[in-house]
């Protein structure tokens, strides 16, 4: 108990004073979660859409495939990113191993399932609603998803949240891929490891308290963001 | 001039659902002018049959067959449903989606939007949401929507159902003025009263099947059949 508020004064402390280091791991844990988060989106919303209006042979296998993806261990993702990447390893040459972008990769690979698996549920549900309507107004496929992906932007940004809590409470797979370098590519997560294995636990929770404020701090940013939006009744 | 989409030849068309058929076999021509009405009990196939004529339902055996010079027929239909389908966009939004799909710039599509739920006496509510207004306001909403592309031929399922009198009333001004603008309309309803003021000719449901079709005077002064004698006195049928 006592740690616990020993951590929250040391967080209290370090955010007052503005200390640089934990601003630097701040700002690249966000920089990377967020960047994972946007990219996995491009890729997660239009896709859980797709398989939500479309229906050919594979489908069930598809979306049974994304659902199994949701709960990959981020360790072993790590892993195949780091093999991919390493000097050996066929993108090797690319030198992207211990680089911000190698996290950003694995990130993606871990969020892109739950994004797409989350639009998947909601735009199936709106399809159900929409189905009659937009096949009597001859809408194209194309016009279809985009009504879906915009009408269905609520729950879709719901989705992107779960992917960006997802990314930046990751550990697992960005120590393998970044290294947990300093000044390089230590974000919270990776901080509060360290800290924790060298027993520094004070330092360890006041990481911790700080990461919990980020994330919440996003997804309050977000959610005042969608309330401002004309139409927020939705 | 464009081609009409019309005529719409039904040939020998049933539809089975469940393992049972529900409707057919149905052979009908709809062509001309004017306004049909689709009668029939509950459970008769009303909805089925609009459905089946939009094109919104598989059918089993038999032919479905729009004029085909004509292009793209399904963009020159409009359906409205039984239960008025919401987008989650407002009044306005949703009046003006049509034309949005069509291409029409945003700010023409919005004028006009405007100008129909004026007319359509949803003025008051245009920046409300869809989802959140009356279900009589929904049905107008539906048959705004329907209107905007100024479509050849109209499909209404039961359009007045949830509306009180004087909305029925205007509702039945607009399809009055819809007819007279040469949309070709076809509608289902269980208001027999509707029926004589708005219908040219009748067709008569029952059990899937097509059992009386004709002029609006012949149907109401001296049905042919049993079932529709019973159903226009509310009695149960045979
Ligand atoms: N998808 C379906 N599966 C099984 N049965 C169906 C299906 N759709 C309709 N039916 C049945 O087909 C029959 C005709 O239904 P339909 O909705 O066309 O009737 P209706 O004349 O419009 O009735 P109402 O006046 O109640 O609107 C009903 O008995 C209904 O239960
Ligand atoms: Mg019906």
């Amino acid at each position: 108990m006592n740690d616990i508020l020993q951590g929250l004064s040391q967080a209290a402390q370090l955010v007052i004073t503005g200390d640089a280091d934990l601003v630097e791991i701040t700002a690249l844990s966000l920089q990377v979660s967020l960047g994972a988060t946007v990219i996995a989106s491009v890729i997660g919303l239009p896709l859980g859409a797709w398989l939500a209006v479309n229906r050919f042979r594979a489908r069930r296998f598809v979306i049974a495939l994304l659902n199994a993806f949701m709960g990959l261990p981020p360790v072993v993702v790590g892993l195949i990113v780091y093999v991919l990447f390493s000097r050996s390893g066929p993108f090797g040459v690319l030198g992207l191993l211990f680089t911000p972008t190698a996290m950003v990769i694995a990130q993606v690979i871990i969020i892109t399932p739950i994004i797409a698996s989350v639009a998947h549920q909601a735009i199936r549900e709106l399809w159900a609603d929409y189905h009659d309507l937009l096949i009597s107004l001859n809408a194209t496929r194309g016009q279809r998803i985009r009504t879906l992906l915009w009408d269905g932007r609520r729950a879709l940004m719901t989705a992107s949240l779960a992917g960006f809590g997802r990314a930046i409470g990751e550990v697992g797979a960005i120590m393998i891929v970044g290294g947990n370098i300093d000044h390089a590519t230590r974000v919270l997560t990776t901080a509060i490891a360290l800290e924790t294995g060298k027993g520094e636990f004070g330092m360890a929770l006041a990481l911790g308290f700080v990461l919990i404020a980020v994330a919440v701090l996003v997804n309050l940013g977000v959610h005042f963001l969608s309330r401002t939006e004309r139409g927020s009744r939705w | 001039m464009v081609s009409s989409i019309l005529p719409l030849k039904i040939e020998a068309v049933t539809v089975r659902r469940g393992g049972r058929q529900i409707l057919g076999p149905i052979d009908w021509v709809l062509d001309g002018q004017g306004l049909t009405i689709l009668m029939g009990p509950n459970g008769s196939g009303k909805t089925t049959f609009l459905r089946v004529m939009h094109g919104l339902e598989r059918v089993g055996r038999g032919q479905i067959a729009w004029n085909a010079a004509a292009g793209d027929v399904r963009a020159r239909q409009a359906f409205v449903f039984q239960t008025p389908i919401m987008m989650r966009r407002s009044v306005l939004d949703s009046i003006a989606y049509p034309l949005l799909l069509d291409g029409v710039a945003r700010q023409k599509a919005m004028t006009e939007a405007e100008a129909l739920a004026a007319q359509m006496g949803l003025g008051g509510l245009l920046n409300q949401p869809a989802q959140a207004i009356s279900g009589g306001e929904k049905q107008k909403l539906a048959l705004a929507r329907a209107l905007i592309r100024a479509p050849d031929v109209l499909f209404l399922d039961e359009p007045c159902a949830n509306l009180d009198g004087r909305a029925t009333k205007e509702i039945e001004r607009i399809l009055t003025e819809v007819r007279a603008g040469g949309t070709r309309i076809v509608m289902s309803t269980h208001d027999i009263g509707q029926a004589r003021r708005l219908a040219d000719d009748i067709l008569f449901l029952h059990h899937g099947r097509l059992i009386e079709t004709g002029p609006k005077a012949a149907f109401f002064e001296a049905p042919k059949t049993p079932e529709a004698t019973a159903h226009l006195n509310g009695d149960l049928i045979p």
